[in-house]
């Protein structure tokens, strides 16, 4: 039952993976890449991460893929010339994937990492939760520090990089107050005019 | 019973077909932003099965700090993104050759 549902997952996960990188739509793309992050909370499920699971489907689904949705729809993309050279570099692509796979399997498959050198762990009575947590707030408490420092950087950054400056007529308090008196008013000194007829003072 | 290295595969092939994601569309930044999460989440499979087998929860705090980082990289790389198709109104990466790099 348990290789039948991780087959099943691991099959949706991959073709969801082909997609993503062959379709030609953008949007459609997205949609199956909100498709491989779901079907692999799926699989972490079958690992006892159940907290990184949920949190997958939380920050990954909830807001990192419809902000993906939300660029491409907001873009106008002419895809048809974003395709060109699909096929021309197809062989190529598929050469080097394939040589990374068979490198990988080479090194990690059922020869090293199999049931015989790693048995399946018991798994522990505790809450996955609660093991993380204790870890991150004990161990890792200064890398978790760092993580919502990178998080604020990210927001900030994010932030002035879309913002248009304001074009419209408004009023600065600060150049206001920094006003001075000179700024408004110019006297000038020069000499009177002469009267036209020439009498009397001018 | 799963062993280890069924998961490590199926990583190993995922990682790979983003890898020949990036190959096959290299004129679109979008799919390639796409592919580098997809990588990511491959690398992170690697992590939780190796901690689930080794009954150490490290690899998970790991991954925690991966999906943090990885969050954050996404929001930047797609503001970037906004802003280079407003003084653009192109994403062809043949078309960013400002640098003449």
């Amino acid at each position: 039952m348990e290789k039948i549902l991780f087959y099943f997952f691991a099959g949706i996960l991959l073709f969801a993976a082909t997609m993503v990188i062959t379709v030609r739509n953008p949007v459609r793309a997205a949609l199956f890449l909100v498709l491989a992050f779901f079907t692999s909370a799926a699989i972490w499920l079958m690992l006892e991460a159940e907290f990184l699971a949920i949190s997958l489907v939380l920050v990954y689904v909830g807001a990192v893929l419809v902000l993906f949705l939300f660029v491409v729809m907001m873009l106008d993309i002419d895809t048809s010339a974003l395709k060109e050279g699909f096929t021309r570099y197809l062989p190529l692509g598929l050469l080097v994937a394939v040589l990374i796979v068979l490198e990988l399997i080479a090194v990690l498959g059922a020869a090293n990492f199999g049931l015989d050198q790693v048995p399946v762990p018991e798994g522990s009575d505790e809450s996955n939760t609660k093991t993380l947590g204790r870890l991150l707030y004990t161990v890792y408490v200064y890398p978790f520090e760092i993580a919502s420092v990178i998080l604020t950087v990210a927001i900030v950054a994010a932030i002035t990089l879309t913002l248009r400056p304001n074009k419209r007529k408004t009023q600065d308090p600060a150049e206001q107050v920094k006003v001075r008196s000179k700024d408004r008013v110019r006297l000038v000194k020069m000499a009177s005019e002469k009267r036209q007829d020439g009498k009397g003072k001018p | 019973m799963i062993a280890l290295s069924d998961f490590l595969i199926v990583a190993a092939i995922l990682f790979s077909l983003s890898v020949a994601g990036i190959f096959l569309n290299r004129k679109n930044i979008i799919i390639l932003l796409m592919c580098i999460e997809l990588m990511l989440l491959a690398v992170n499979l690697n992590f939780i099965a190796f901690s689930y087998y080794a009954g150490d929860a490290a690899g998970q705090v790991f991954v925690f700090f991966i999906l943090t980082v990885a969050a954050a990289e996404a929001a930047i790389g797609l503001a970037i993104l906004v802003v280079l198709f407003r003084n653009l109104s192109t994403i062809n990466v043949d078309d960013l050759n400002r640098l003449k790099g």
